[in-house]
């Protein structure tokens, strides 16, 4: 009989063995999860991540040592039409004001902010951290090009 | 120990073949593919396959449903007000409801009809008729938008209309009531012979642009639908009338004593030489086009003057008439352009007409009769054949580009599959209930897209959940791709679709506009940046040009109204990224909100009455700070003297 109860306990196991795979139980763990990252206690905005280059499709830029007078002038048109309505120079408004962006922010990253801020927000943990700091305010995709972009970036160098 | 072992592992076997197999049930999904649900299942996220466009009837709008779901996609404002995105209310689209009777705010929108090029729908506009005050709509199909209007002068009850030939040189407009023309204060018993029955010509520009050319000062009959020829008839144009009788009362008996009725053959290409070689004679008539500019995001009114008026009998070879039976509604003309099908509706038979008889009858000079000087030809040397007691009260035929045709009957609530080789019945399917016109994407173009008929029901009854005395009109979706339809699925539409137009999804989604550039914004009071945002007073009419965007507006707080100030918002919506508008409206007034769409200006009027502090906000949920999106505007009394001032986080 002993046989037999080892059998049965086989053929039970063998069965929530099987089925198991699709109920796909998970320990129970309420309330006691921890996050994967610590949370940093500097704020977003403050953070410095000059290695960050986000997520999207700006991989690498050149920035040349004298800022290119005639790109920044065409930037700061760009960014007087495009984005002054959330961002300000001289303070802190809807967003983050660009002064300074360049001593926290890799080129690379700013330009995904501005390029494809949905995929940032989903992909970049800062991008995702910047959200919250600034109330849940959406950076709007202004659907600039990416010569656009760049010429705004120029004109941040300036600032 | 064995034995029993051996059982025990037999059920355990068992048990895990049970268990398991249910879980796993993909491998039965073979067997149901083929089932009507998931013929017109369309999985979340994914796209229907075509586009339907329903005219709405007396609501005077298109609606628009993806196919095969049944899906409603939008309603698109055309004849009506649409408080929703305040067509029709915003300072900027007013002007498209003006008429010569002036600003009428409702309309009855027909037939939809989409632009074709050598025969086949291309996707660049859809125009619709409008039945009570006589127009003609162009709707884009980029923005989907409503970008013209014309009115036609001299009509009435424009219901002929609104049909394409087939490189949309024309659209045309027949006149459903015969009335004096012109216009005048005569008894109605001297109808006879005094009343007419003008068919308006309306050419089409290369960007679109609409323009009344001519209308052929027909007899006064009624003129119900029409079709223009494709292929080999391309150059001619059929329409139906009915009451040859020229009865002015109790049309329901009166209008119905002749035996047949005529379809009127018309060259239109005859007629438009004539034109162009100065025929024809000036005639008064006074008619709006309005044409909305989406640069200036502004609709204009221009009222004119006059039109062309041919008389048919000075145009030789031009206009004939075919005898029909009894009260004919639809006119319709195969892919080939040889046949057409005339649907006498109070007949029990189908009358198909053959092109080349047709030609050859009129080279011979095979006339059997004359009405009012119009040559009339012979109904039997005509005819290609009878479709025999198919059912009963025809209406409406389309074709499926295989050799076959589709005709609705009325009376007998049918949809009912013919041969256009041998004229026989293949096949017949029954609707619920009482089914006015069917449509098959393209199926009234020289490429038809055989695979789905939508039966447009008049009644609706028991099909859906009673909602009170008056539901919404049922259509019914089949599946004809094979050699007999099938009854896939029932859906509401909106208003009473009197017709339809499909294509497939493809020819127009990717051109599909997303967002208004903001760089080509040239209305006057658009702000483009919230830096060039302002209010300006003129005496008690003030000006706000405001900004929006996710989510605040600029200026959001203005001081220095005054009770009696016509103030005007222009809101612009500086977001440049597709599906984020932003709504505006403000307690007492008027009027609708308005729906701005990214890169566009609107503008409503406000009026203050009462002293106070009133709040202006979005109506449209933007973002998470969507119930932020508010504003103050301070009103003071008429003589006070607080400056005017706006500001925003100041």
């Amino acid at each position: 009989m002993r046989t037999l109860t080892k059998i049965l306990v086989l053929v039970l196991s063998l069965t929530l063995f099987c089925c198991g795979g699709n109920d796909k139980k998970e320990d129970v763990s309420y309330g006691k999860k921890e996050p994967a990252k610590t949370v940093s206690k500097v704020p977003a905005s403050q953070r410095v991540e000059l290695s960050n280059k986000g997520a999207g499709s700006i991989t690498k830029v050149d920035l040349p040592l004298v800022v290119d007078d005639e790109l920044a002038a065409h930037g700061k048109e760009v960014y007087d039409k495009m984005c002054t309505a959330c961002h300000k120079a001289e303070k802190k408004f809807i967003g983050p004001s660009p002064k300074g962006i360049l001593e926290r922010r890799s080129p690379e990253w700013v330009m995904n902010m501005i390029l494809n801020p949905e995929k940032m927000v989903k992909e970049d943990q800062l991008a995702r951290d910047l959200l919250m700091e600034f109330n849940g305010s959406p950076m709007a995709n202004q659907n600039l090009t990416q010569e656009e972009a760049r010429a705004v970036l120029e004109y941040f160098r300036t600032l | 120990m064995n034995k029993i072992g051996k059982y025990v592992l037999g059920i355990a076997a068992l048990i895990f073949m049970t268990n398991c197999g249910n879980n796993n049930s993909n491998s039965n999904s073979g067997a149901m593919s083929s089932s009507k649900a998931e013929k017109v299942y369309v999985a979340p996220g994914e796209h229907d396959e075509y586009y339907a466009f329903f005219s709405g009837g007396y609501s005077g709008n298109i609606t628009v449903a993806g196919l095969p779901s049944g899906r409603m996609l939008k309603e698109i404002p055309v004849f009506s007000q649409f408080p929703t995105s305040g067509y029709g209310y915003s300072e900027e689209t007013k002007a498209m409801l003006n008429t010569s009777f002036g600003f009428v705010p409702w309309g009855d929108a027909h037939h939809p009809d989409i632009s074709q090029t050598n025969g086949e729908l291309d996707g660049r506009w859809i125009f619709i008729n409008e039945n009570n005050t006589p127009r003609i709509a162009r709707v884009s199909l980029a923005t989907f938008e409503t970008e013209e209007i014309i009115e036609l002068p001299n009509s009435a009850g424009n219901h002929a209309s609104s049909f394409v030939t087939e490189n949309t040189e024309y659209i045309v407009a027949g006149t459903r009531f015969a009335v004096p023309n012109p216009q005048r204060d005569m008894p109605i018993s001297d109808m006879k012979g005094e009343f007419k029955g003008p068919l308006s010509f309306v050419s089409i520009a290369e960007n679109g642009r609409m323009n009344l050319e001519f209308q052929l000062n027909m007899p006064g009959f009624n003129y119900d639908l029409a079709h223009p020829g494709r292929n080999k008839s391309h150059g001619w144009f059929f329409f139906t009338s009915y009451n040859t009788e020229e009865a002015n009362t109790l049309m329901e008996v009166n209008a119905s004593q002749n035996d047949k009725d005529y379809v009127a053959a018309v060259n239109w290409k005859k007629i438009v030489d004539y034109v162009k070689n100065g025929g024809g004679k000036k005639a008064p008539g006074t008619y709006a086009h309005n044409v909305y500019d989406d640069k200036t995001h502004m609709a204009t009114s221009t009222m004119k003057e006059g039109v062309t008026m041919v008389d048919p009998r000075e145009v030789e070879g031009a206009v004939f008439y075919i005898p029909i039976p009894k009260s004919p509604h639809g006119c319709d003309v195969d892919p080939s352009g040889q046949f057409i099908i005339g649907s006498g509706k109070l007949s029990t038979d189908l009358s198909v007409y053959d092109f080349d008889k047709m030609i050859t009858a009129i080279e011979n000079k095979d006339f059997v009769d004359d009405s009012y000087g119009i040559p009339v030809l012979s109904y039997e040397n005509t005819l290609a054949g009878v479709v025999t007691q198919p059912g009963l009260g025809p209406l409406h035929t389309e074709f499926d580009g295989q050799g076959n045709a589709y005709t609705t009957f009325f009376i007998s609530s049918e949809v009912v599959k013919w041969s256009l080789e041998t004229f026989e019945v293949l096949d017949r399917q029954p609707t619920f209930y009482s089914v006015g016109h069917l449509m098959i994407p393209g199926g009234n173009s020289r490429k038809p897209f055989g695979k789905y008929l939508v039966a447009m029901n008049k009644i609706t009854k028991d099909r859906y959940l009673p909602t009170g005395p008056e539901l919404e009109h049922s259509a019914q979706l089949y599946d004809i791709s094979g050699d007999k339809m099938e009854l896939l699925s029932d859906f509401p539409t909106h208003g009473e679709p009197h017709y339809a137009a499909g294509i497939r999804a493809d020819v127009i989604k990717d051109k599909s506009k997303k967002y208004y550039e903001l760089s080509e914004n040239e209305h006057p009071y658009a702000a483009k940046s919230e830096a060039e945002a302002k209010v300006t007073r003129n005496g008690n009419e003030v000006h706000i040009n405001m900004t929006t965007i996710r989510s605040h507006f600029a200026p959001d707080n203005i001081e220095g109204i005054k009770v009696g100030d016509k103030v005007y918002f222009h809101i612009t919506n500086l977001e440049q990224d597709f599906d984020v508008p932003h709504g505006f409206s403000i307690i007492g007034a008027n009027t609708s909100e308005i729906l701005v769409m990214p890169g566009q200006t609107k503008s409503i009027v406000w009026e203050p009455k009462r002293e106070g502090v009133w709040p202006f906000y979005c109506t449209d949920f933007c973002s998470a700070l969507h119930q932020e999106m508010q504003g103050y505007v301070r009103v003071s009394g008429k003589n006070s003297n607080v400056p005017l001032k706006y500001t925003l986080d100041e």
